[in-house]
Order: structure tokens, then sequence, then C-alpha cells
């Protein structure tokens, strides 16, 4: 068909090599947009508005100046300790040297950085997989988990506060969703429903609703319970959520699946807004719910919504039972089944797996965490309201997950506790450090989150502590085998 | 089809492209995924006008060299020239615009897209599809043109590597990279493929071809390379090898006695 002569090919190869400039490494590529990042949170977080008689004022003070450079000397910081960061990641997933693609590399990074980095990342690689170094490991996280109510700025009730009802209800909610996202490869973006659903039904079970059509609060609720009792009762209502939402859509894939349960997460909303059978007192929602006792062998406790430090005791314990259950389902057959579906659902499917059932069984898991998480949540914040469980929330627990790592416990549970715990520390106690200032302008806040949530997936998709098996097959399809991306439908019609 | 005198001394044999220059060569060419090395080092050259069969057991490393070759992987060392000129660097989706076509293992066609969409889609590289290569492609495949407005997910196996190759082909090769074109098909469609291949060939296009199927393979090539465990154990002309012991035992099933 073609014609062409050697020499007109070999002219075309030296063309396209030309082009193959130095300025188009993806690491120089990455390096312009985190600059570009820079230069936008500096102009965005100026006090200077700009002046009528200097129109370039604004820039001027925000790039031009000595407050420019110390941002951009912060940007290239964050360059290169995340590149580095970015190479030893790649390293550990796909060995050697093909995705950090030598030549690239060595153009910026020097080699004899690289052999000491991975020295030492090597002494922990032995270390890590030590049995006896990992058991230790995590009791001794456990043991300062416990202990930090009484560390450092964890000492100020703001920070307990923090702990207490952000930290350990969403670290909570992420290791559910986990369950969902990153081991059965179903896209939620309703997931906060559920967790409204679980907040409901401690409102009603500890006697602050449904609320008379009298208006009076007192009225007739006609339950009064030890909020102990609402995790069981809140559990079964929001599996059995999870199922009626589950049953009729889990035969959609991917992008159809996420609007569908978007959608959910709104029906619900609108249902707790509109008030029926006055069983939710609509848009003003409960207040003063009554919160965990507990009265057994003689021992009696009460839980004080003022101190926020038998709460975190509460959610850690909460948590260590989530994660060993969890743990123990990672590497069960049902574990198995849902990466075999995530994987191929086809091929699952055509091994005897029936995956509706899977699949529900994983929205299930997930549904009813997120209703435990839901009830801890209202019991230390005795209020709730339909204003408590906007969408955003739903999405900002799928970006924990991510952030963390998708499909890893380990990952989850930092990345929902940074991620939880960032807003509030930039935010900064009344008169703590920063002689009494918020650390940022709190209006600016979203915009610092997003900052390294964006700063992150560029330098580390697969998350902080990313699972082996996700980070192998983001690898995979950086070398163009296979397909990262959990949410799409599965190969179809290689051979009929 | 060449205007090249060439000055590379010519293998033993009486096949006349092999007397050609090189079109592709790969030199000590080495290959990692991950952790585990899948080409140590091969050494291969495909003369402009050729039929070259690579041959080898499952894991050898055929798959990984063609996937090299259209810089879907980039060796960990070595280099792989086209017209005497490295492609180091250069990313995939460009290799195809210096016509090298890439029928990949498992035909990989677009399955929700028409047989002429997939046609379409591989004449990417021009700005527009040359009906002359689309007449082409249905004369040497007239199934395809028969099932022209079907959905590719819908083609029988044999039909469906009629249309990886037909692809391959809308982009104009000057060397056609072939993935088992014969895999899970009928003995009479393969026979029917390998016709076709050979067509190609006398049409002026460059193949090197992968297969387990060594014995007709190798009917078809000028010449051949024995690839084990990512190294290259033997090269000849196709009718050598045909004849050597050793390949009849491990790749045609005959015992040596």
């Amino acid at each position: 068909m073609s014609t062409t002569s050697i020499s007109e090919l070999s002219a075309q190869v030296r063309r396209l090599r030309k082009q193959d400039a130095w300025w188009k490494n993806p690491m120089l590529g990455r390096l312009a947009i985190i600059l570009a990042l820079v230069l936008v949170l500096s102009i965005l977080t100026n006090q200077v508005q700009g002046s009528s008689s200097d129109y370039t004022l604004l820039f001027k003070s925000s790039w031009f100046s000595s407050r420019g450079a110390q941002y951009v000397i912060g940007g290239v910081l964050i360059w290169i300790i995340a590149e580095a960061w970015r190479i030893q990641g790649l390293r550990r997933i796909a060995g050697q040297t093909i995705s950090v693609a030598g030549r690239r590399t060595a153009l910026i990074v020097p080699r004899s950085f690289t052999r000491q980095y991975s020295r030492l990342a090597g002494f922990f690689r032995w270390l890590i997989p030590n049995r006896w170094f990992r058991r230790v490991l995590v009791l001794a996280v456990v043991a300062v988990a416990i202990f930090l109510p009484y560390l450092g700025l964890f000492t100020l009730p703001y920070f307990q506060s923090v702990l207490a009802g952000q930290v350990g209800v969403y670290v909570l909610a992420a290791l559910g969703l986990n369950v969902v996202v990153g081991w059965a490869g179903l896209l939620d973006l309703g997931y906060i429903a559920f967790f409204a659903i679980g907040a409901y039904t401690t409102a009603i079970l500890s006697g602050k609703l449904p609320v008379g059509a009298d208006g009076n609060p007192e009225a007739h609720p006609p339950i009064h319970l030890n909020l102990f009792f609402a995790f069981p009762i809140a559990v079964v209502l929001t599996m059995t959520a999870g199922l009626i939402l589950g049953a009729p859509t889990l035969r959609l894939r991917g992008d159809y699946l996420a609007i569908v349960t978007l959608g959910f997460h709104e029906i619900v909303l609108q249902l707790a807004k509109n008030n029926p059978h006055n069983l939710t007192n609509g848009p003003l929602g409960a207040t003063g719910i009554s919160t965990f006792r507990f009265n057994l062998f003689g021992v009696h406790y009460d839980w004080n919504p003022t101190d926020s430090k038998p709460y975190w005791f509460l959610a850690i314990g909460l948590i260590l039972i989530v994660v060993f259950a969890f743990r123990r389902l990672e590497h069960s057959k049902v574990g198995r089944t849902w990466t075999a579906i995530r994987e191929d659902e086809v091929a699952a499917a055509a091994s005897g797996v029936p995956t509706v059932k899977y699949k529900l069984m994983a929205f299930m898991i997930g549904a009813s965490t997120s209703g435990f998480a839901g009830v801890l949540a209202t019991a230390k914040i005795t209020a709730i309201t339909p204003d408590n469980f906007p969408l955003q929330l739903s999405i900002f627990v799928l970006a924990y997950v991510i952030f963390g790592g998708m499909g890893s416990l380990t990952g989850v549970i930092v990345g929902a506790s940074l991620m939880t715990f960032l807003p509030f520390f930039l935010q900064g106690p009344p008169s703590w450090f920063n002689s009494g200032k918020p650390v940022v302008d709190p209006k600016d806040i979203p915009m610092w989150v997003g900052a390294v949530l964006l700063t992150m997936m560029i330098f580390r998709p697969q998350g902080l502590i990313p699972s082996k098996r996700r980070a192998q097959e983001l690898a995979q399809a950086e070398h163009g085998v296979g397909d990262a991306d959990a949410m799409t439908e599965p190969a179809e019609g290689v051979a009929p | 089809m060449s205007d090249q005198a060439s000055t590379i001394p010519a293998p033993r044999t009486e096949a006349s492209p092999s007397d050609n220059a090189a079109l592709l060569e790969l030199s000590s060419v080495e290959v990692a995924y991950g952790g585990i090395v899948a080409l140590k080092g091969i050494d291969l050259e495909v003369r402009q006008g050729e039929i070259v069969a690579l041959l080898g057991a499952n894991g050898a490393g055929k798959t990984t060299t063609l996937r090299t070759v259209s810089g879907l992987l980039k060796p960990r060392s070595g280099e792989v020239r086209y017209a005497g000129e490295a492609l180091t660097g250069i990313p995939a989706h460009k290799i195809v615009q210096l016509g090298i076509g890439h029928s990949p293992e498992g035909r990989r066609i677009f399955s929700r897209m028409t047989v002429l969409e997939n046609l379409q889609m591989g004449a990417y590289r021009f700005k527009s599809v040359s009906q002359k290569d689309l007449d082409q492609v249905f004369e040497l495949f007239p199934r395809l043109q028969e099932r022209r407005t079907q959905l590719g997910g819908n083609l029988s196996g044999g039909e469906q590597q009629m249309l990886a190759i037909g692809r391959a082909m809308m982009g104009q090769p000057a060397l056609l990279l072939l993935d088992e074109p014969s895999m899970g098909l009928a003995p009479l469609i393969v026979a029917q493929i390998f016709e076709i291949i050979e067509r190609i060939n006398a049409l002026g296009t460059t193949i090197l071809l992968v297969e387990q199927n060594a014995a007709q393979a190798l009917k078809l090539a000028h010449r051949g390379y024995v690839l084990e465990t990512g190294e290259v154990v033997m090269s000849a002309p196709a009718g050598e090898l045909l004849n050597d012991p050793r390949i009849r035992e491990a790749y045609l099933g005959e015992t040596a006695e």
C-alpha cells in the first residue's frame, strides 16, 4: 500500500524524535501545574484588593514581591518532595526502572539521591512485612490514638471535639465507603444518605422525634432508648435502605449507578425536609438528643456532650471493631470475590459468582457502616437538621477514601483523619498559636483543602497508602496494560 | 518498492527481499514488567519487503517484542531502530505516524463501533479516510464489505481478525506488526488469513508476524526468529528453520529419534 522509501522514513523518525524535547518531560509539566496553582493561591489569599490608581497592584503584591517569592519557593519545595515521593511510589509498585522512564528521570533527580533514598526505603521494606514489628506498630498507633486527647494541641477542647465529632465519625464512614468503592468498585455518590438515616434513627430512638402535631417537641415521642441500642437498629435500617436502593439499581454499571445514588441522596434529604407524618420535623430537625449511657454490671457511666474525650474513646472502639471485621472480610472469599467483580465482572459471572448478590452485599455493608457513623455523630452533636447532610458531604467522604488510597484500610484511616482534621486545623482554635489568629483566612479553607487534594491527585493518584492491588492497576494503566478505572465496564467482544 | 541499494550483507537465502535494507532493527533490547524481565537483550532485524516470523512458546516475549516496537512498552536498555533511526522517546501514537501498524494480540477491535467505523479509526493518522485504502481493504477482505454496517462485537472470531488486520492496513503501514492472527481460529480460516497476509506483503508491506502456529508461519515467512524466555535462541531463513530437527521437535510436535 505504502511506498515510502527508507530515506524518507528515516527523515520522519528524526523529525519526530526532535519533538521529544526536554521541556516535554511530564515532571516539568507537573512543576508548571504546581506553579500555576501557587500563583492562583497567592492571588486569592492576598489581602490587597487592588487599586484604582495602580491596576497592576494586585499582581505586583501577589507575584512580584517577597510574598510571591515565598509562595513560589513553597511550591517548588512541594514539587521536589512530591516528585521524590512519586518516584518511590512507582518504584514500589512497578519494581525498577520502566515506570520512572530511566533517561527522563536522570535529567532531574541525581542518581545518588535516588539510590540513597531507595536504600532507606529498602530498610523499611524489610521491617514492615515483619509480623511482630507490625503488631507492635499497630498497638503503638492505637495507644497513641487513645492518649491523643492528652497530648499537645489535642488537650484543647476545640481539637478534642474535632477528634470525636469529625475524625472518628468520618474515619468510620470512610471505612464503610471503602468497601463499596475500593473493594467492590461501585461508585456511590449518595453515601451520606445512609448516614442521615442513621442519624434520624438515633433522634427517633432517643425520644426527640417524631414531635407532636401541635408543634410541642415534648408531645408524644413513643420511644426512649439508651442510644447504644440505636446502633443495631440503625444498622438494620440502613442495611434495609441499602437493599432497597441496591436491588433495583445494582444491575447498572459505573456512571449510571453513580447518578442513581446521587438521586437517592437527594430523595432522602427531601424526605427529611418534607417531614412525612411529622417523623423528621422538617427543616427544624431534632435538638437535645440524649446520648450514650452505660449501666451494666454495677458500672454506671453517662457520656456528657460537653466532654469530647469519652466520645473519642468510643469512636476508637467502634473503628477497631469495624477494622477487625473488615480485615477478616478482605482476606476472605467474599473479599476475593469483590476484587474479581471489580477486575472483570463478566469473567467473575462466568466463574459462577452471583455478581448482583455480592454487589448488594458490599452496598449493604457500606450502608450499615455509614448508619453506624451517623449514630455516633448524632450522639456527639445532639442536634440534627437536614442541612447536616448535604450532598457535598457524600463527595467529601469519597474524596477521603481516594485521598487515603482506595481499597487500603490503613490508607483510608490515615486519609480520612488528615482530611477531616485539616480544615479545622487551618481554622485554628481561638487562642492557641499564630497569636490567636486562624492559620489561614477561614474563607480560604475550602481552597486550601482543594489545593491539597489537587496536588495529591497530580503526584500520587493511587493515594497516600495505596492498597497493593490498586496501585498495580494504576501502574499498569500507565504502561497501557489494562484499565485502572474500576468504574468502567468490563472488556467485551473479544471473541464470541 | 524501495530505491535503496543495500550495503548490508545479505543472509544466506535465495529470497530476494532479504537483500534489501533493514527497515526495523532491535539491538540488545531489554524490557521489564516491573521487576520481571521479559526481554533479556534481543537482536532482531526486519528487511524491507520481508515477512519475518517470530516464534516461541507462551511467555517467550513475542508479544512484548511487538509492543516494544510499537512504543507501547519502553525498553529498559537497547535500541529499536526504524529506517536506521532510533525510536527512543517517541510515544506510541506518534510511532503510528511513521507507518508502523500494529494488529494487537486478542484483536482488540472496537466492539461497539461498526466495521466501517473501525476501519475509519485505522486511518486516524490521516486527515481524511482514503476511499482507495478502504476499497483495497474490502478487496482483501470481502467479508468486511458485506458486514460494513455491523457492530464489530457481533462479528465472528475470524471476521474480527480480518477487521483487526484491515484496521491496521488503513494506516498505510510500511511495517505491519501482526500478533497471533491465527489465535482461536478454525484451520480453514487460518489458511485464509495467512493467504491474505501473503497478498498484503506482495503489495509492498513489510510484515513482522508473531505466531504460535509455527508450521504455517514458516511456510509463509522469508526468515524466522525463535524466542525462548526472552532471548533469541535461533534465527535463520524460514526454510532452514522448518527443517531444523530441534524446531520440528519443539514447535511442530514431532519427536526426534
